[in-house]
């Protein structure tokens, strides 16, 4: 075969690779640089307590798409997108967990629209997956969350091992991704000083670490627990005060020097 | 010093060209505009003086909402350019003069409209109109509104009644004029009435048909006004017979026929037109010469912005169901770009704009940003600051514009455009082609008060389930009749306000030749095609009273909705605009003016939906519609994107006199800081305007401050919203308008 029969016949497959779409939002701000399609996939591994998704963890549920509608549902938009510096940002649920779906789809987005690609990531991905589904090669930016940086800590808020997040994150800096880290600040659970300054450290490993966003924990994936029947452990749990954000901003802008933001 | 002189003297280093020869503002302008391409670093802060003029308004301003919405009203002196002495805030501290009355917030009456609407307004505020000035203009002095009854046909008096067509100005002054108030500062009154006296005397030797003695008639009102003017601004101390010599005169000298315009003509809009980079000429040479500072500059545009702001009419409280929130649409029209390219951003766009922060957010005077893919960076920038933190600016689309209305054109009122001084509208208000929906399927009888309001052969739609053609056919025939009735409707009513209550002053600052559009409306455009999606593609059962009209509908199934993207139901809307605009244009109208129409509600959508009954998307008897061009409330659930690019596809050139669109954001799902929000703010106006949409108002805030508003107005005296086309006072909102405006779509909400 070849050369341009080949890529025919790899963009023939891309196009009809099916994914499990959890659902998506077309003027996303806040997942990424400027104005982005913000794809929700189905499907996580992690169980966190402050989750406001958790309609998204069933990893047998959500729509079924193909590249081809997923991309008809991004296509009118594209021109707001490109204006605003912005893009598609793979979100979930894990996005990773359906990394050949994703792979493929970003190809086709690369190859008809050449559009900025991101990935929010809980990072709870095996390196090795990652390298075989070639998603990286699509991927411009990786929102990456690190929660917690004490394993013991981190398996008490999301019932699984950061270990394999941080190889994760050590494997996508040294493969060059740009990586903005995001870090949720739940009062008491994220905001002792001691986890705070491992977190710091944890993030001056990374190189191409751009900044770092503070999301204030808030209470509006509550209701969904109910829905779903599930016991919302943090029920007493508050969204953080402002001084409370301050002194976790102040702490980490402190030790890095990439912006930390809220 | 002798005409010349002074002449040589106002005109110096300016670049001279055709708007030596001839009234040509225009020219002027292009001769001698600085365009600035920087940010807003320059701008200086309110002086002392600016900050105690306005501290005495916001004075005023609360004494008047504690007084009930008016301050006092002079009910003894009908208003004209002269009628009342000199007024002013603080004579000391004011660099720019002159007030309605002679004192400010005193309101004038101005009978020449209609003396009922006078009187009733008086007596909704505690105030009694002499019996002697009410026989006058009931006896002796014919009013405009006296004479359209007169001519009206009981089929008219009908639709109105039933409020097929609304919002009529048949009892108030029909607005949407714009004088080119910037002539009187550029070549100073005598010149102009030399040039109007020239026009006149064109006239002599015609045949005297109806048009050339009305013409002279008029040009004969003109000069007059002219002469008044020049009277008015006498009493304040200045001789506006000349040009003005410096940026304080200009500003002034503009003012002055601006204000004689509002002491005579009350108006719905009252639109100024395109003032800011006329004056920077002005303010930029002064501060060449050494004779003004940054601070001295931004101050005479404080003080001229504050008379704007204090601009009032008495209206009745029905009117202001229509039209809400004391609103007097002093639309300023703002950037835009040359034809040769030019950006016409000044450094003055940015101290109009800048006013919003030395005085705070405000309604008016409606500043309106004439949008360009081509405007500068730093002030696409600001423009979007200023609309996240103050949500004061509505922005229209110049590329899409400027084709058709040259760089000369202004906004009147909300969204409709006209070259300035060379062009005028004769102001329709609306038809209601929600309820025309309801006539074709009820056999033309109207729904809420069960008379036959179409007068020709109907059969009333009878099937279990709607059937799609059946409505269509009728609906096809009812919107015929709808648009001739509209058109004699509107043809009687400007016949009448030339002939009773002519703007002569605003036509003095018109050339000759003016071109007249006939500027009718349509509401209730997503509704009906919501409606009609729902027969074509769900189950609709009309559920019927005993007289057998539809007072209620079921529907069974999905169906596309307008405001999603959804090219299924978009198509349903275009082909409205386009059909019903294809068929006013078929009626002979008033001095041949040419038929436009705008899908604007302003506020009247909440009276619409009160008097329209139930429609078969689902939408209950009495609720309103949604505004203007908006997808109804809710149903835009595909997110910001999808609704404003369901609204781009309507076609402008089948609704030239504007289509609105009103947006709002929370501020976070702009972006998480403010520079990301400023940028994604500017990249979605740069790509809507892209689509070929024509306006959007931009809103950025949420939904807890409006509500914390309703209960606590004393807290809020400055919270602007923007609605349809124009922004108001949220305070000053009926409740029932207040509570519309928060059940709109609020992108980002979470």
């Amino acid at each position: 075969m070849n050369t341009a029969t080949e890529h025919q016949a790899q963009v023939d497959h891309d196009r009809r690779v099916k994914g499990r779409i959890h659902s998506f939002e077309s003027f996303g701000t806040v997942d990424g640089p400027g104005i982005r399609f913000v794809l929700f996939m189905q499907g996580c591994a992690l169980r966190c307590k402050f989750c406001h998704n958790p309609d998204t963890w069933d990893m047998t549920t959500g729509k079924v798409m193909t590249v081809d509608e997923v991309i008809a549902e991004i296509e009118p938009y594209i021109p707001y997108y490109k204006a605003s510096g912005g893009g598609v940002t793979f979100s979930g649920g894990e996005p990773s967990l359906q990394a050949p779906f994703l792979a493929a789809l970003g190809r086709e987005l690369k190859r008809r629209h050449q559009l900025h690609i991101a990935m929010d990531s809980s990072g709870f991905c095996e390196p090795a997956h990652l390298r075989s589904t070639s998603l990286l090669e699509v991927v411009d930016l990786i929102l990456l969350d690190l929660k917690m940086i004490d394993e013991q800590k981190h398996m008490e808020l999301t019932t699984q091992s950061n270990d394999r997040i941080l190889r994760m994150a050590q494997f996508v800096n040294d493969y060059g991704t740009r990586l903005w880290i995001r870090h949720v600040v739940i009062p008491e659970v994220t905001t002792d000083p001691t986890d705070v300054e491992r977190l710091a450290v944890e993030i001056q490993k990374l190189s191409t670490v751009e900044r770092l966003e503070l999301l204030p924990y808030h209470e509006m994936g509550k209701f969904k627990w109910k829905q779903l029947g599930l016991r919302y452990e943090l029920e007493h749990m508050k969204p953080p005060t402002n001084e409370q954000l301050a002194a976790v901003q102040n702490q980490l802008q402190a030790r890095l020097d990439i912006p930390v933001i809220i | 010093m002798s005409t010349v002189q002074s002449v040589k003297a106002a005109y110096r280093q300016f670049k001279q060209g055709v708007w030596n020869e001839s009234i040509d503002v225009r020219d002027f302008i292009i001769q001698n505009m600085t365009s600035y391409t920087g940010d807003e670093s320059f701008l200086a802060p309110a002086t002392p003086a600016t900050n105690k003029l306005w501290e005495h308004i916001s004075r005023l301003s609360r004494e008047e909402r504690e007084r009930g919405g008016v301050w006092d009203v002079d009910t003894t002196t009908p208003s004209t350019i002269t009628a009342h002495g000199p007024g002013y805030i603080d004579k000391e501290l004011e660099k720019i003069v002159g007030v309605q009355t002679d004192a400010p917030f005193k309101r004038s009456v101005q009978p020449f409209g209609g003396i009922k609407m006078v009187v009733d307004a008086c007596k909704a505020y505690g105030y009694d109109i002499p019996q002697e000035l009410i026989d006058t203009f009931t006896e002796i002095r014919k009013t405009h509104n006296q004479g359209v009854f007169d001519a009206y046909t009981p089929e008219m008096r009908l639709a109105r009644k039933t409020g097929i067509i609304t919002g009529l100005p048949d009892a108030y002054g029909r607005g949407r004029i714009i004088g080119d108030y910037r002539r009187v500062a550029l070549y100073g009154v005598d010149r102009l009435i030399e040039a109007k006296l020239a026009d006149k005397a064109l006239t002599d030797h015609a045949p005297m048909s109806d048009d050339v003695i009305r013409e002279r008639e008029e040009h004969s009102e003109q000069i007059r006004s002219l002469q008044e003017l020049k009277a008015m601004a006498a009493s304040y101390g200045y001789d506006i017979s000349r040009p003005a010599e410096n940026a304080q005169e200009a500003i002034q000298w503009l003012y002055f026929a601006y204000l004689g315009a509002v002491k005579e003509q009350n108006g719905a809009a009252m639109s100024i037109g395109r003032i800011s980079s006329f004056l920077d000429i002005y303010i930029e040479r002064d501060l060449a010469e050494g004779t003004m500072t940054e601070e001295q500059a931004q101050e005479l545009m404080d003080h001229f912005v504050m008379k704007l702001r204090i601009v009032k009419f008495l209206r009745t409280p029905d009117y202001n169901e229509l039209f809400s929130g004391d609103p007097t649409w002093v639309t300023e029209s703002i950037a835009g770009v040359a034809l040769d390219g030019t950006p016409m951003v000044t450094k003055s766009s940015f101290r109009i704009l800048h006013t919003l922060y030395t005085l705070g957010p405000s309604p008016e005077p409606n500043l309106t940003v004439l949008w360009s893919n081509q405007l500068p960076e730093a002030f696409k920038k600001y423009c979007a600051k200023v609309s996240i933190e103050t949500s004061s600016i509505q922005y229209e689309n110049d590329d899409l514009m400027r084709p058709i209305y040259g760089d000369d054109y202004g906004i009147a009122c909300c969204v409709s455009a006209m070259r300035i001084g060379k062009q005028m509208q004769f102001f329709g208000a609306r038809a209601n082609l929600a309820k025309a929906l309801l006539y074709a399927i009820n056999g033309g009888v109207d729904e809420k008060m069960n008379v036959k309001v179409y007068p020709h052969d109907l059969p009333a739609v009878t099937d279990e389930v709607l059937d799609y053609d059946k409505v269509m056919a009728n609906y096809e025939q009812v919107m015929e009749w709808l648009s001739g009735l509209y058109i004699n409707t509107l043809n009687v009513i400007h016949y009448m306000h030339d002939k009773y209550c002519y703007e002569r002053l605003e036509f003095a600052l018109h050339d000759r030749e003016i071109l007249r559009t006939m500027a009718c409306g349509i509401a209730g455009l997503s509704v009906v095609a919501d409606s009609l999606s729902a027969i074509k593609y769900a189950k609709v059962y009309p559920i019927r009273n005993e007289q057998g009209i539809a007072i209620d509908f079921r529907i069974e199934g999905d169906y596309p909705q307008y405001g999603n993207n959804d090219q299924r139901v978009d198509d349903i809307a275009i082909a409205l605009v386009e059909r019903f605009m294809k068929m006013l244009k078929q009626h002979k109208t008033y001095r041949n003016s040419i038929a436009t129409q705008s899908v604007l509600t302003i506020t009247s959508n909440v009276v619409y939906g009160k008097k329209t009954g139930s429609t078969p998307d689902g939408r209950k008897a009495g609720e309103p519609f949604a505004p203007g061009a908006n997808p109804m409330h809710g149903r835009d659930r595909k997110g910001a994107l999808a609704s404003l690019t369901s609204v781009a596809k309507l076609p402008y050139e089948h609704a030239l006199d504007g289509i609105s669109n009103t947006f709002s954001i929370v501020g976070k799902a702009l972006g998480k800081d403010s520079d990301t929000q400023r940028q994604n703010l500017t990249a979605l106006l740069d790509t809507y305007m892209g689509q070929k949409a024509h306006h959007l108002n931009v809103n950025v805030f949420d939904r807890e401050t409006l509500k914390d508003a309703m209960e606590h107005p004393e807290l809020y005296p400055q919270l602007t919203v923007r609605v349809s086309g124009y922004a108001v006072n949220f305070i000053k909102l009926t409740k029932e308008q207040q509570l519309e405006v928060i059940s709109r779509t609020f992108h980002g909400a979470l």
